[in-house]
Protein backbone atom coordinates (compact mmCIF):
# COMPACT_ATOMS: atom_id res chain seq x y z
CA UNK A 1 0.00 0.00 0.00
CA UNK A 2 1.43 3.31 -0.67
CA UNK A 3 0.23 5.89 1.62
CA UNK A 4 1.70 8.88 -0.45
CA UNK A 5 0.03 7.61 -3.50
CA UNK A 6 -3.73 7.48 -1.50
CA UNK A 7 -2.47 10.96 -0.18
CA UNK A 8 -2.80 12.29 -3.68
CA UNK A 9 -5.59 11.04 -5.13
CA UNK A 10 -7.34 12.03 -2.10
CA UNK A 11 -6.51 15.66 -2.98
CA UNK A 12 -7.70 15.44 -6.42
CA UNK A 13 -11.13 15.23 -5.06
CA UNK A 14 -10.45 17.49 -1.21
CA UNK A 15 -7.57 19.93 -2.10
CA UNK A 16 -7.87 20.54 1.33
CA UNK A 17 -6.64 16.91 2.28
CA UNK A 18 -3.23 17.40 3.53
CA UNK A 19 -4.79 20.65 5.81
CA UNK A 20 -7.18 17.88 7.22
CA UNK A 21 -4.22 15.88 8.08
CA UNK A 22 -2.20 18.98 9.17
CA UNK A 23 -5.14 19.76 11.51
CA UNK A 24 -4.12 16.00 12.83
CA UNK A 25 -0.79 17.14 13.87
CA UNK A 26 -0.83 15.82 17.12
CA UNK A 27 -1.62 12.20 15.61
CA UNK A 28 1.78 12.57 13.88
CA UNK A 29 3.54 13.77 16.94
CA UNK A 30 2.39 11.18 19.28
CA UNK A 31 3.73 8.39 16.58
CA UNK A 32 7.46 9.26 17.86
CA UNK A 33 10.24 8.87 15.34
CA UNK A 34 9.76 9.78 11.73
CA UNK A 35 10.97 6.10 10.96
CA UNK A 36 8.67 4.50 13.24
CA UNK A 37 5.66 6.74 11.80
CA UNK A 38 6.51 5.81 8.20
CA UNK A 39 6.60 1.73 9.66
CA UNK A 40 3.36 2.56 11.03
CA UNK A 41 1.77 3.92 8.45
CA UNK A 42 2.08 0.94 6.46
CA UNK A 43 -0.18 -1.09 8.47
CA UNK A 44 -3.89 -0.33 7.72
CA UNK A 45 -5.67 -0.25 10.78
CA UNK A 46 -3.87 2.68 11.48
CA UNK A 47 -3.74 3.75 8.06
CA UNK A 48 -7.57 3.46 8.94
CA UNK A 49 -7.93 5.33 12.39
CA UNK A 50 -6.00 8.30 11.05
CA UNK A 51 -8.15 8.72 8.31
CA UNK A 52 -10.81 8.76 10.39
CA UNK A 53 -9.45 11.00 12.59
CA UNK A 54 -8.53 13.42 9.74
CA UNK A 55 -12.11 13.18 8.10
CA UNK A 56 -13.76 13.52 11.59
CA UNK A 57 -14.38 16.97 10.38
CA UNK A 58 -13.95 20.31 12.76
CA UNK A 59 -17.42 19.40 13.98
CA UNK A 60 -17.06 15.95 15.00
CA UNK A 61 -14.62 16.73 17.83
CA UNK A 62 -16.33 15.82 21.38
CA UNK A 63 -16.72 18.27 24.27
CA UNK A 64 -14.16 16.11 26.30
CA UNK A 65 -11.49 16.82 22.84
CA UNK A 66 -12.42 20.39 23.15
CA UNK A 67 -12.00 20.97 26.56
CA UNK A 68 -8.73 19.06 26.10
CA UNK A 69 -7.22 20.86 23.58
CA UNK A 70 -8.10 24.03 26.13
CA UNK A 71 -6.33 21.77 29.01
CA UNK A 72 -3.79 21.23 26.74
CA UNK A 73 -3.12 25.11 26.15
CA UNK A 74 -3.76 26.00 30.04
CA UNK A 75 -0.86 24.01 31.12
CA UNK A 76 1.31 25.41 28.44
CA UNK A 77 0.79 28.49 30.09
CA UNK A 78 0.57 27.10 33.77
CA UNK A 79 4.15 25.79 33.25
CA UNK A 80 5.23 28.80 31.44
CA UNK A 81 4.43 31.36 34.40
CA UNK A 82 5.81 28.95 37.00
CA UNK A 83 9.24 28.63 35.11
CA UNK A 84 9.02 32.78 34.56
CA UNK A 85 8.06 33.04 38.36
CA UNK A 86 10.95 30.59 39.41
CA UNK A 87 13.27 32.32 37.37
CA UNK A 88 13.04 35.18 39.53
CA UNK A 89 13.87 37.77 36.95
CA UNK A 90 10.57 39.63 37.71
CA UNK A 91 10.80 42.61 39.42
CA UNK A 92 9.34 43.52 42.69
CA UNK A 93 5.79 45.17 43.18
CA UNK A 94 3.62 45.31 40.96
CA UNK A 95 4.84 43.35 38.36
CA UNK A 96 5.39 40.52 40.40
CA UNK A 97 2.09 40.81 41.96
CA UNK A 98 0.56 40.70 37.89
CA UNK A 99 2.42 37.73 37.08
CA UNK A 100 1.03 36.15 40.30
CA UNK A 101 -2.38 37.18 39.76
CA UNK A 102 -2.25 35.82 36.04
CA UNK A 103 -0.70 32.39 37.15
CA UNK A 104 -3.45 31.64 39.99
CA UNK A 105 -5.80 32.19 36.74
CA UNK A 106 -3.88 29.62 34.73
CA UNK A 107 -4.10 27.22 37.78
CA UNK A 108 -7.18 27.57 38.16
CA UNK A 109 -8.38 26.99 34.34
CA UNK A 110 -5.97 23.51 34.53
CA UNK A 111 -8.19 22.44 38.15
CA UNK A 112 -11.16 23.40 36.62
CA UNK A 113 -10.93 21.65 32.87
CA UNK A 114 -9.30 18.89 34.45
CA UNK A 115 -12.22 18.16 37.26
CA UNK A 116 -15.14 19.01 34.51
CA UNK A 117 -13.82 15.94 32.09
CA UNK A 118 -13.40 13.47 34.54
CA UNK A 119 -16.63 14.73 35.72
CA UNK A 120 -17.73 13.62 32.00
CA UNK A 121 -15.94 10.32 32.22
CA UNK A 122 -12.78 11.32 29.96
CA UNK A 123 -9.03 11.35 30.28
CA UNK A 124 -7.84 14.70 31.67
CA UNK A 125 -4.57 15.75 29.58
CA UNK A 126 -1.35 15.74 31.58
CA UNK A 127 2.27 16.40 31.60
CA UNK A 128 2.16 19.42 28.83
CA UNK A 129 5.39 21.32 29.80
CA UNK A 130 6.44 24.62 28.28
CA UNK A 131 10.24 23.30 26.30
CA UNK A 132 12.44 24.14 28.76
CA UNK A 133 15.60 24.82 26.18
CA UNK A 134 13.31 27.93 24.96
CA UNK A 135 12.66 29.37 28.10
CA UNK A 136 16.46 29.00 28.89
CA UNK A 137 16.78 31.36 25.90
CA UNK A 138 15.29 33.62 27.17
CA UNK A 139 17.58 35.47 29.32
CA UNK A 140 16.15 38.51 30.28
CA UNK A 141 12.54 39.70 31.93
CA UNK A 142 11.58 40.87 28.85
CA UNK A 143 12.50 38.80 26.81
CA UNK A 144 9.81 36.58 29.41
CA UNK A 145 7.58 38.92 29.39
CA UNK A 146 7.64 38.96 24.96
CA UNK A 147 6.86 35.47 25.06
CA UNK A 148 4.09 35.78 27.60
CA UNK A 149 1.85 38.05 25.85
CA UNK A 150 2.59 35.57 22.38
CA UNK A 151 1.25 33.12 24.72
CA UNK A 152 -1.90 35.03 25.92
CA UNK A 153 -3.21 36.50 22.74
CA UNK A 154 -2.39 33.15 21.27
CA UNK A 155 -4.79 32.02 23.83
CA UNK A 156 -7.56 34.11 23.03
CA UNK A 157 -7.20 33.57 19.39
CA UNK A 158 -7.67 29.51 20.36
CA UNK A 159 -10.44 29.66 22.53
CA UNK A 160 -12.20 31.55 19.83
CA UNK A 161 -11.06 28.90 17.26
CA UNK A 162 -13.15 26.01 18.94
CA UNK A 163 -16.44 28.39 19.82
CA UNK A 164 -18.38 27.39 16.43
CA UNK A 165 -17.54 23.62 17.59
CA UNK A 166 -19.65 24.55 21.20
CA UNK A 167 -22.42 26.23 19.52
CA UNK A 168 -26.05 25.54 21.14
CA UNK A 169 -24.39 23.32 24.29
CA UNK A 170 -26.87 23.08 26.68
CA UNK A 171 -26.66 23.37 30.45
CA UNK A 172 -24.92 20.12 31.99
CA UNK A 173 -25.02 18.56 35.91
CA UNK A 174 -21.52 17.96 36.09
CA UNK A 175 -21.23 15.62 39.77
CA UNK A 176 -19.21 17.41 42.35
CA UNK A 177 -19.29 20.61 40.31
CA UNK A 178 -23.10 21.56 39.59
CA UNK A 179 -24.74 23.07 36.70
CA UNK A 180 -21.89 23.79 33.71
CA UNK A 181 -22.34 25.33 30.33
CA UNK A 182 -19.03 24.27 28.98
CA UNK A 183 -19.73 27.21 26.10
CA UNK A 184 -20.25 29.78 28.69
CA UNK A 185 -17.17 28.66 30.76
CA UNK A 186 -15.12 28.89 27.67
CA UNK A 187 -15.97 32.41 27.19
CA UNK A 188 -15.18 33.07 30.51
CA UNK A 189 -12.24 32.00 30.58
CA UNK A 190 -11.41 33.58 27.32
CA UNK A 191 -12.08 36.86 28.46
CA UNK A 192 -9.78 36.28 30.96
CA UNK A 193 -7.13 35.60 28.84
CA UNK A 194 -8.03 38.28 27.01
CA UNK A 195 -7.70 40.65 30.08
CA UNK A 196 -4.25 39.06 30.95
CA UNK A 197 -3.62 39.86 27.56
CA UNK A 198 -4.24 43.50 27.31
CA UNK A 199 -2.05 43.80 31.16
CA UNK A 200 1.23 42.09 29.97
CA UNK A 201 0.67 44.17 26.87
CA UNK A 202 0.61 47.45 29.47
CA UNK A 203 3.09 46.05 31.31
CA UNK A 204 5.11 46.05 27.97
CA UNK A 205 3.70 49.17 26.67
CA UNK A 206 2.27 47.89 23.90
CA UNK A 207 -1.23 48.75 22.79
CA UNK A 208 -3.92 46.97 24.57
CA UNK A 209 -5.27 45.10 21.68
CA UNK A 210 -3.44 43.70 18.44
CA UNK A 211 -2.02 46.05 16.29
CA UNK A 212 0.52 46.88 13.21
CA UNK A 213 2.41 48.80 16.11
CA UNK A 214 3.17 46.04 17.77
CA UNK A 215 6.59 45.11 18.28
CA UNK A 216 6.16 41.56 17.80
CA UNK A 217 3.49 41.93 14.72
CA UNK A 218 5.52 40.02 12.30
CA UNK A 219 5.08 36.80 15.09
CA UNK A 220 3.37 33.97 13.73
CA UNK A 221 0.85 34.47 17.02
CA UNK A 222 -0.56 37.41 14.83
CA UNK A 223 -1.16 35.41 11.22
CA UNK A 224 -3.01 32.54 9.92
CA UNK A 225 -5.90 32.02 7.41
CA UNK A 226 -7.60 35.09 9.16
CA UNK A 227 -4.95 37.36 10.20
CA UNK A 228 -5.14 39.88 13.29
CA UNK A 229 -4.95 42.34 10.48
CA UNK A 230 -8.03 41.19 8.89
CA UNK A 231 -10.88 43.95 8.01
CA UNK A 232 -13.38 41.46 6.46
CA UNK A 233 -16.37 40.73 8.49
CA UNK A 234 -19.16 38.44 7.39
CA UNK A 235 -18.53 39.08 4.22
CA UNK A 236 -18.18 43.48 4.00
CA UNK A 237 -15.08 45.45 4.20
CA UNK A 238 -15.78 47.12 7.07
CA UNK A 239 -12.97 49.76 5.99
CA UNK A 240 -15.58 50.84 3.33
CA UNK A 241 -18.85 49.18 3.68
CA UNK A 242 -20.62 51.06 7.07
CA UNK A 243 -21.52 53.71 5.41
CA UNK A 244 -18.57 55.34 7.80
CA UNK A 245 -15.06 55.57 6.61
CA UNK A 246 -13.03 53.75 9.19
CA UNK A 247 -8.74 53.28 9.21
CA UNK A 248 -7.85 49.57 8.59
CA UNK A 249 -5.64 50.17 12.15
CA UNK A 250 -9.27 50.96 14.06
CA UNK A 251 -11.22 48.19 12.38
CA UNK A 252 -8.61 45.42 12.67
CA UNK A 253 -8.29 46.47 16.29
CA UNK A 254 -12.29 46.51 16.79
CA UNK A 255 -12.11 42.62 16.24
CA UNK A 256 -9.82 39.31 17.54
CA UNK A 257 -9.37 36.68 14.80
CA UNK A 258 -9.61 32.91 15.71
CA UNK A 259 -7.08 30.59 14.98
CA UNK A 260 -8.03 26.99 13.91
CA UNK A 261 -6.04 24.03 16.38
CA UNK A 262 -4.09 23.17 13.70
CA UNK A 263 -3.00 27.06 13.58
CA UNK A 264 -2.07 26.80 17.24
CA UNK A 265 -0.48 23.64 17.25
CA UNK A 266 1.89 24.09 14.18
CA UNK A 267 5.55 24.72 15.44
CA UNK A 268 5.44 28.33 14.59
CA UNK A 269 3.42 29.06 17.46
CA UNK A 270 2.14 27.30 20.14
CA UNK A 271 2.98 23.82 19.25
CA UNK A 272 6.51 25.12 19.11
CA UNK A 273 6.96 26.13 22.38
CA UNK A 274 5.56 22.38 23.93
CA UNK A 275 8.57 20.22 25.20
CA UNK B 1 -33.53 49.50 1.69
CA UNK B 2 -30.63 49.18 -0.62
CA UNK B 3 -27.82 46.56 -0.02
CA UNK B 4 -25.81 49.43 0.84
CA UNK B 5 -24.83 49.49 4.91
CA UNK B 6 -26.24 52.63 6.40
CA UNK B 7 -24.41 54.20 8.84
CA UNK B 8 -26.41 55.64 11.55
CA UNK B 9 -24.14 59.40 10.89
CA UNK B 10 -21.73 60.57 12.33
CA UNK B 11 -20.99 60.19 16.66
CA UNK B 12 -21.57 63.66 17.17
CA UNK B 13 -24.90 64.62 15.71
CA UNK B 14 -25.94 60.93 16.96
CA UNK B 15 -24.97 61.83 20.40
CA UNK B 16 -26.71 65.13 20.42
CA UNK B 17 -30.00 64.50 19.24
CA UNK B 18 -32.27 61.41 20.58
CA UNK B 19 -32.40 59.15 17.82
CA UNK B 20 -35.49 57.59 19.04
CA UNK B 21 -38.29 58.12 21.33
CA UNK B 22 -41.38 56.02 22.31
CA UNK B 23 -44.13 57.82 20.26
CA UNK B 24 -47.48 57.39 19.66
CA UNK B 25 -48.25 55.51 16.38
CA UNK B 26 -49.82 58.00 14.28
CA UNK B 27 -46.88 60.51 14.37
CA UNK B 28 -44.05 57.92 13.78
CA UNK B 29 -43.66 58.12 10.25
CA UNK B 30 -43.40 62.02 10.59
CA UNK B 31 -40.78 61.28 13.24
CA UNK B 32 -38.87 58.93 10.99
CA UNK B 33 -38.57 60.83 8.50
CA UNK B 34 -36.81 63.82 10.62
CA UNK B 35 -34.10 61.47 11.54
CA UNK B 36 -30.72 59.76 10.26
CA UNK B 37 -31.92 56.53 10.44
CA UNK B 38 -35.15 57.32 8.59
CA UNK B 39 -34.86 54.13 6.17
CA UNK B 40 -34.16 51.54 8.60
CA UNK B 41 -37.23 53.38 11.29
CA UNK B 42 -39.30 53.88 8.11
CA UNK B 43 -39.13 49.70 7.38
CA UNK B 44 -39.59 48.74 10.73
CA UNK B 45 -42.80 50.75 11.01
CA UNK B 46 -44.06 48.82 7.88
CA UNK B 47 -43.26 45.28 9.13
CA UNK B 48 -45.41 42.76 10.68
CA UNK B 49 -44.25 42.80 14.31
CA UNK B 50 -43.92 38.72 14.40
CA UNK B 51 -41.58 36.97 16.54
CA UNK B 52 -38.06 38.13 14.90
CA UNK B 53 -39.58 41.21 14.24
CA UNK B 54 -38.47 43.47 16.58
CA UNK B 55 -40.90 46.28 18.01
CA UNK B 56 -40.18 49.71 16.96
CA UNK B 57 -43.58 51.77 17.60
CA UNK B 58 -45.19 51.36 20.58
CA UNK B 59 -49.06 52.28 20.83
CA UNK B 60 -47.86 53.91 25.07
CA UNK B 61 -44.94 55.97 25.75
CA UNK B 62 -44.48 53.75 28.11
CA UNK B 63 -43.87 50.40 26.23
CA UNK B 64 -41.05 48.60 26.01
CA UNK B 65 -39.02 48.04 22.58
CA UNK B 66 -38.79 43.98 22.29
CA UNK B 67 -34.87 42.65 21.13
CA UNK B 68 -36.84 40.03 19.15
CA UNK B 69 -36.21 36.64 19.57
CA UNK B 70 -34.17 33.69 19.04
CA UNK B 71 -30.67 34.74 17.40
CA UNK B 72 -31.91 38.06 15.94
CA UNK B 73 -32.69 38.60 19.60
CA UNK B 74 -29.16 38.25 20.98
CA UNK B 75 -28.17 40.29 17.56
CA UNK B 76 -30.07 43.25 18.42
CA UNK B 77 -29.45 43.22 22.33
CA UNK B 78 -25.70 43.07 21.44
CA UNK B 79 -26.72 46.12 19.15
CA UNK B 80 -28.14 47.95 21.91
CA UNK B 81 -25.32 47.68 24.12
CA UNK B 82 -22.44 48.65 21.47
CA UNK B 83 -24.72 51.81 20.76
CA UNK B 84 -25.08 52.68 24.45
CA UNK B 85 -20.90 52.37 24.78
CA UNK B 86 -20.52 54.42 21.28
CA UNK B 87 -22.17 57.18 22.04
CA UNK B 88 -20.43 57.08 25.61
CA UNK B 89 -17.17 57.09 23.71
CA UNK B 90 -18.23 59.16 21.57
CA UNK B 91 -19.15 61.77 24.26
CA UNK B 92 -16.30 61.40 26.38
CA UNK B 93 -14.00 62.06 22.90
CA UNK B 94 -16.24 65.39 22.23
CA UNK B 95 -16.08 67.08 25.72
CA UNK B 96 -12.92 65.68 26.84
CA UNK B 97 -12.24 65.69 30.44
CA UNK B 98 -10.27 68.35 31.27
CA UNK B 99 -8.13 66.38 34.14
CA UNK B 100 -7.19 63.42 31.18
CA UNK B 101 -3.34 62.62 31.95
CA UNK B 102 -1.20 62.10 28.54
CA UNK B 103 -1.86 59.74 25.74
CA UNK B 104 -5.83 59.08 27.58
CA UNK B 105 -7.39 61.30 24.95
CA UNK B 106 -5.63 59.23 22.07
CA UNK B 107 -6.77 56.32 23.80
CA UNK B 108 -10.39 57.19 23.92
CA UNK B 109 -10.31 58.43 20.27
CA UNK B 110 -9.81 54.58 19.25
CA UNK B 111 -11.83 52.89 21.81
CA UNK B 112 -14.34 55.23 20.59
CA UNK B 113 -13.52 54.13 17.14
CA UNK B 114 -13.87 50.61 17.80
CA UNK B 115 -16.91 50.82 19.45
CA UNK B 116 -18.84 52.71 16.83
CA UNK B 117 -17.30 50.17 14.11
CA UNK B 118 -18.85 47.45 16.58
CA UNK B 119 -22.40 49.32 16.22
CA UNK B 120 -22.66 49.74 12.80
CA UNK B 121 -21.15 46.58 12.11
CA UNK B 122 -23.71 44.44 14.55
CA UNK B 123 -26.64 46.64 12.40
CA UNK B 124 -24.97 45.97 9.05
CA UNK B 125 -25.35 42.20 10.28
CA UNK B 126 -28.74 42.42 11.66
CA UNK B 127 -30.06 44.14 8.08
CA UNK B 128 -27.80 42.13 5.61
CA UNK B 129 -27.39 38.53 7.20
CA UNK B 130 -29.91 38.18 9.54
CA UNK B 131 -32.03 40.19 7.23
CA UNK B 132 -34.04 41.72 10.03
CA UNK B 133 -34.89 45.43 10.76
CA UNK B 134 -33.20 46.31 13.90
CA UNK B 135 -34.09 48.16 16.20
CA UNK B 136 -33.89 51.85 16.63
CA UNK B 137 -31.80 54.35 17.30
CA UNK B 138 -31.16 54.62 21.54
CA UNK B 139 -31.18 57.21 23.42
CA UNK B 140 -28.35 57.90 25.95
CA UNK B 141 -29.28 58.71 29.52
CA UNK B 142 -25.95 59.59 30.47
CA UNK B 143 -26.99 62.28 33.52
CA UNK B 144 -24.92 60.53 36.11
CA UNK B 145 -21.37 60.97 34.32
CA UNK B 146 -19.45 63.72 34.66
CA UNK B 147 -18.08 64.19 31.75
CA UNK B 148 -15.41 66.91 32.66
CA UNK B 149 -14.22 64.77 35.15
CA UNK B 150 -11.24 61.84 34.43
CA UNK B 151 -12.28 60.10 37.34
CA UNK B 152 -16.01 59.83 36.42
CA UNK B 153 -15.37 58.80 32.82
CA UNK B 154 -13.35 56.47 33.64
CA UNK B 155 -15.28 54.64 36.37
CA UNK B 156 -17.84 54.63 33.63
CA UNK B 157 -15.66 53.29 30.95
CA UNK B 158 -15.09 50.58 33.72
CA UNK B 159 -18.75 49.58 34.00
CA UNK B 160 -19.68 49.47 30.44
CA UNK B 161 -16.50 47.43 29.53
CA UNK B 162 -16.94 44.53 32.42
CA UNK B 163 -20.38 44.56 31.87
CA UNK B 164 -20.13 44.06 27.62
CA UNK B 165 -17.96 41.04 28.49
CA UNK B 166 -20.35 39.50 31.14
CA UNK B 167 -23.51 40.22 28.79
CA UNK B 168 -21.69 38.94 25.51
CA UNK B 169 -20.21 35.87 28.24
CA UNK B 170 -23.94 35.32 28.90
CA UNK B 171 -25.09 35.84 25.80
CA UNK B 172 -22.94 33.25 23.47
CA UNK B 173 -24.95 30.31 24.88
CA UNK B 174 -28.09 31.63 23.87
CA UNK B 175 -26.81 31.64 19.69
CA UNK B 176 -27.87 29.17 17.52
CA UNK B 177 -26.01 30.33 14.68
CA UNK B 178 -22.10 29.41 15.07
CA UNK B 179 -21.31 32.19 12.42
CA UNK B 180 -22.83 34.63 14.78
CA UNK B 181 -21.47 33.02 17.87
CA UNK B 182 -17.74 33.17 16.44
CA UNK B 183 -18.57 36.93 15.47
CA UNK B 184 -19.27 37.54 19.06
CA UNK B 185 -16.31 35.87 20.02
CA UNK B 186 -14.57 38.31 17.63
CA UNK B 187 -15.70 41.04 19.88
CA UNK B 188 -15.97 40.36 23.55
CA UNK B 189 -12.16 39.66 23.79
CA UNK B 190 -11.54 43.26 22.52
CA UNK B 191 -14.11 44.43 24.83
CA UNK B 192 -12.20 42.64 27.67
CA UNK B 193 -9.29 44.42 26.38
CA UNK B 194 -10.57 47.45 26.77
CA UNK B 195 -11.86 46.62 30.54
CA UNK B 196 -8.36 45.56 31.33
CA UNK B 197 -7.28 49.13 29.92
CA UNK B 198 -9.46 51.18 31.80
CA UNK B 199 -9.13 49.07 35.05
CA UNK B 200 -5.31 49.32 34.96
CA UNK B 201 -5.90 53.70 33.97
CA UNK B 202 -8.09 53.54 37.73
CA UNK B 203 -5.46 51.34 39.85
CA UNK B 204 -2.62 49.23 38.22
CA UNK B 205 -2.66 45.81 38.63
CA UNK B 206 -6.39 45.76 38.84
CA UNK B 207 -7.22 44.40 34.97
CA UNK B 208 -8.58 41.16 36.56
CA UNK B 209 -8.69 41.55 40.14
CA UNK B 210 -10.55 39.28 42.19
CA UNK B 211 -13.78 40.97 42.21
CA UNK B 212 -14.00 40.52 38.76
CA UNK B 213 -12.54 36.88 38.04
CA UNK B 214 -13.29 34.28 40.40
CA UNK B 215 -9.77 33.21 41.85
CA UNK B 216 -11.02 29.49 42.42
CA UNK B 217 -12.14 28.73 39.23
CA UNK B 218 -10.73 31.79 37.30
CA UNK B 219 -14.00 32.62 35.59
CA UNK B 220 -15.09 35.78 34.16
CA UNK B 221 -18.68 37.44 34.98
CA UNK B 222 -21.47 35.95 32.96
CA UNK B 223 -24.78 37.76 33.16
CA UNK B 224 -27.83 37.08 31.26
CA UNK B 225 -30.20 39.78 29.31
CA UNK B 226 -32.31 41.12 31.82
CA UNK B 227 -29.94 41.27 34.43
CA UNK B 228 -27.73 43.47 32.24
CA UNK B 229 -30.35 45.50 31.13
CA UNK B 230 -31.54 46.29 34.53
CA UNK B 231 -27.54 47.77 34.90
CA UNK B 232 -27.68 49.02 31.33
CA UNK B 233 -31.24 50.29 31.74
CA UNK B 234 -29.97 53.00 33.58
CA UNK B 235 -28.20 54.76 30.98
CA UNK B 236 -31.00 54.09 28.09
CA UNK B 237 -34.54 56.22 28.23
CA UNK B 238 -36.04 53.65 26.48
CA UNK B 239 -37.02 50.53 28.39
CA UNK B 240 -35.89 47.30 26.09
CA UNK B 241 -37.46 43.94 26.75
CA UNK B 242 -35.30 40.91 26.42
CA UNK B 243 -38.05 38.32 27.20
CA UNK B 244 -37.33 36.57 23.70
CA UNK B 245 -34.32 36.95 23.27
CA UNK B 246 -32.30 33.86 22.46
CA UNK B 247 -35.63 31.84 22.45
Amino acid sequence: MNFFKIIEQLAEVDPDVLGRFDSRRAVFQSLGTLAKRAALATTPVLLGSMFQKAYAGTNADSPIDILNYALTLELLEADFYRKFVEAGRIPAGAPTMAIAQIRKHEDSHVALLTNVIRALNGTPVTGVTFKRSFFNSLDTYEAQLQVAQILEDTGVRAYKGRAAELTGTPDMNIPGIGIVNLLTAALQIHSVEARHAAHIRYMRNQKPWVSNDDDVRTNPAYTGATPESNVMQAGYDLTRDLGTMYSAADVAAAFDEPLTPAEVLDMSRAGGLVG
Amino acid sequence: MSDTIQSRGSDDTAFAQPLYTPIKRRSFFLYAGATAGATALALAGCSKNDDNTPTTASTTAAAAISLGAGDVGVLNYAYALEQLEAAFYAAVVRTPATDFRAGELAYFQQVAAHEAIHRDFLKAALINVARVTPIPGLTPDFSSITFTSRASVLRAAQDFEDLGVAAYNGAGKLLKTSAFLVLAGKIVSVEARHAAYIRDLILPGSFADDMQVNPMSGLDKAMAPAEVLTVAGQFIKEKLNADNVGK
